[in-house]
């Protein structure tokens, strides 16, 4: 039991950090770099992704044995789908401002590389609470660096961090960090700051 | 005169890739080398031209008749999967030239966010269907345009002296924030 | 690893490099004293901030990147000393430090250092801050001598072919006195530093087309940081082609998106951002197969 617990928690936990779906596996790359305008965007980005990921693993993982190898794809698109439908009609009606602002980013969830990859990769092979907690634990992973980014480049652009003005008015925003190509810059030198220091701590290991 | 700005607008000034974020992971994955770039570049084109038709056709005259508007996202991605597999086939069987060129890109294009995007796009802005597939061609054009572009610069970023913890996607990401903002340039042009 | 064709063929030994870097920073001392005739000396704030930080930056970059120390090949003192003479002559000091950095660190240091940047520094730099501070970066010029004129950019003034070459316009610090460059030109010419053919064909292919469009080719050529930027920016070593037909073609691509960016975009210059989008196009053009007539050119394409 102890030992399943943390084989669980191990799930959780890769999709947070050991492979997380933004900074280590690089999946997503389209709603990372576009939404990330504001932390609060990113954060609503992540937690619909987060719904449709639980949605569909779930789903997906119960019906493994069912779905025929063959039309495998085109069926956890539909299910993707179905999921993405339902968050996006949730959202029009209680957060319209959010929905505004995602604009065809929520829709385009379904090609989204990190859900179709861990459908394919984890729910349909494995049972479905640990395809559950695989698809909270990257979503939460996915939902933590699009906020990460949404802060940096809101700070930077816009002197707050979830509307909260943070630097004053003196302070002149770099209007470049929210802009498209701030987008890359940022997403782009994270990266390569988190590859550094992970180079670092394995040679620390050694 | 109002046909020429909008397909210009399309490639330079509208950019997907600087400009809207879509199709950034064939983008990044597949321009390591120009020739490659340039085939899926074609690929996408000829796909997001024919999906944006097609997409057009079925959103006016069944999803709206029939207030069927909240399926439009799985409407579009079955007939985006499906043009894919018949586009393959007839490749496969009446050009096989162009289906060795091609192959490999065709069923990564079903997941490119641009193809379903562009398809959203033009409902959401209301384009009739001339515009509509204009807007499919052109911007999958500029794809074309920025993908070539940065595998032209990732072939040179090859034999340069990279930091270890910058290779691979970062200065991908880099080089396409760079290349973006020298396309601010065209800022207005239309 | 083929660690011979690892820096571009313009760069050599480390001497040449020094020399030739300091053969651009006394071609542009004209202009540098031109900015501070027509702007006064407080002109000289934003070109010592961005030199200090540009060389600065590169020093902390090789120092904690323990790698050896490479400052004393002046180039990092070029880009500083272009990136001031860039911007308008109120530009705050601040904005100089982060547009230094950018250029040395991000656009040239993490490709892999000199040689092997994709981009002019300078000028990505500049691209930067015009797009984060548009208002500081336009709306400075009506300093010194200028307090009376009203229009933000150099291009819209209706200044005579006369002042548009002695510099008595808004604009640039650097980028104003047509004579003090044209000087800076023969220098470099003289010196064998750069060779004619780019500058000339940007101009030319600019002056061309304006004209075609309604534009007197004189104003083309002298408005703006036309002039500037075909001497100093368009014939940077590490950011043009290799073989000679790429880099006509090149040139002319400058000319051409120069004049379309005036005549139809929304910013006043399209200086900057015509030198950026040829240097991203520059390896495409090098793969234009050539017919070598002249056989001396030892530049090898680098191919499969």
């Amino acid at each position: 039991m102890s030992e399943k617990k943390m084989n669980l928690g191990k799930v959780f936990m890769n999709g947070v950090i050991t492979e997380n779906p933004t900074f280590r596996l690089v999946l997503g790359t389209c709603p990372t770099l576009a939404v990330t305008t504001s932390a609060i965007n990113g954060l609503g980005m992540g937690a619909a992704a987060t719904f449709v990921l639980l949605g569909s693993n779930i789903v997906i993982s119960a019906l493994r044995k069912v779905i025929p190898d063959k039309v495998r794809i085109p069926s956890f698109i539909v299910v993707i789908c179905m999921f993405v439908t339902i968050i996006q009609l949730v959202m029009q009606a209680y957060l319209p401002s959010l929905y505004e602002s995602l604009g065809i980013f929520l829709p385009l969830i379904v090609v989204n590389c990190i859900i179709l990859g861990r459908a394919e990769a984890f729910a349909s092979k494995n049972p479905v609470v640990a395809s559950a907690v695989d698809g909270v634990g990257m979503g939460l992973g996915f939902t933590l660096a699009l906020t990460l980014i949404g802060c940096i480049r809101e700070l930077a652009g816009n002197g707050s961090v979830f509307g909260i003005n943070l630097l004053g008015t003196s302070y002149q925003p770099m209007l470049l960090m929210i802009l498209p190509a701030g987008g890359f810059l940022v997403f782009g030198l994270l990266l390569g700051i988190i590859n550094s220091l992970t180079n670092r701590k394995k040679e620390g290991a050694k | 005169m109002n046909v020429i700005l909008f397909m210009i607008s399309c490639i330079l000034t509208n950019n997907f890739i600087f400009n809207k974020f879509l199709g950034c992971c064939p983008f990044l994955g597949v321009s390591s080398k120009v020739e490659t770039a340039t085939s899926m570049g074609i690929a996408v084109t000829f796909v997001m031209t024919i999906a944006s038709l097609f997409a057009w056709m079925v959103n006016t005259w069944v999803l709206v008749p029939l207030q069927l508007e909240y399926m439009q996202t799985i409407a579009f991605i079955l007939i985006i999967a499906g043009l894919v597999q018949f586009v393959e086939m007839f490749l496969k069987k009446s050009m096989p030239a162009l289906y060795s060129a091609l192959g490999i890109y065709l069923p990564l294009i079903t997941t490119n966010c641009a193809v379903l995007g562009v398809a959203t796009l033009n409902v959401k802005e209301g384009y009739n269907l001339l515009f509509s597939v204009l807007n499919g061609t052109f911007s999958a054009l500029g794809f074309l345009l920025a993908i070539v572009l940065m595998a032209g610069v990732r072939e040179r970023l090859e034999s340069s002296k990279i930091p270890e913890c910058m290779k691979g996607f970062p200065i991908s990401l880099v080089t396409a924030g760079l290349m973006a903002i020298a396309f601010m340039g065209f800022n207005g042009l239309v | 690893m083929s660690l011979i064709l690892s820096s571009a063929p313009h760069v050599r030994a480390k001497d040449n490099t020094q020399r030739l870097m300091l053969n651009v920073i006394i071609s542009l001392l004209p202009c540098l004293i031109a900015g501070v005739y027509y702007f006064g000396f407080a002109c000289l704030i934003p070109v010592c901030v961005s030199v200090v930080s540009a060389v600065a930056a590169e020093f902390c970059w090789q120092k904690l990147g323990h790698k050896k120390i490479r400052i004393y090949d002046l180039s990092a003192v070029v880009t500083g000393l272009l990136l001031g003479l860039i911007v308008p002559p109120s530009a705050p000091w601040w904005m100089m430090v982060i547009g230094s950095v950018f250029a040395i660190i991000v656009v040239k240091q993490l490709f892999g250092g000199i040689g092997d940047n994709f981009l002019n520094p300078a000028l990505a730099a500049r691209a930067v801050l015009l797009a984060s501070w548009p208002a500081l970066m336009t709306s400075g010029y009506n300093v010194g001598k200028f307090d009376a004129v009203t229009t933000p950019t150099p291009l819209l003034s209706s200044a005579s072919l006369m002042d548009l070459l002695l510099g008595n316009v808004t604009g640039a610090i650097g980028e104003t006195c047509k004579i003090a460059i044209l000087l800076g030109f023969l220098y470099l010419l003289i010196t064998k530093t750069i060779r004619w053919e780019i500058p000339v064909i940007t101009l030319a292919s600019a002056a061309l087309l304006g004209w075609l469009l309604g534009t007197d080719p004189l104003t083309t050529v002298l408005s703006g940081g036309l002039l500037f930027g075909a001497v100093y920016m368009a014939t940077d070593y590490v950011t043009t082609p290799m073989n000679s037909l790429a880099r006509y073609l090149y040139a002319v691509g400058i000319g051409v998106i120069v004049v379309l960016i005036r005549k139809y975009g929304s910013y006043p210059e399209g200086v900057t951002y015509a030198i950026l989008l040829m240097n991203i196009a520059a390896t495409l053009f090098d793969r234009i197969p050539v017919q070598r007539i002249y056989g001396h050119t030892n530049a090898k394409k680098e191919g499969k």
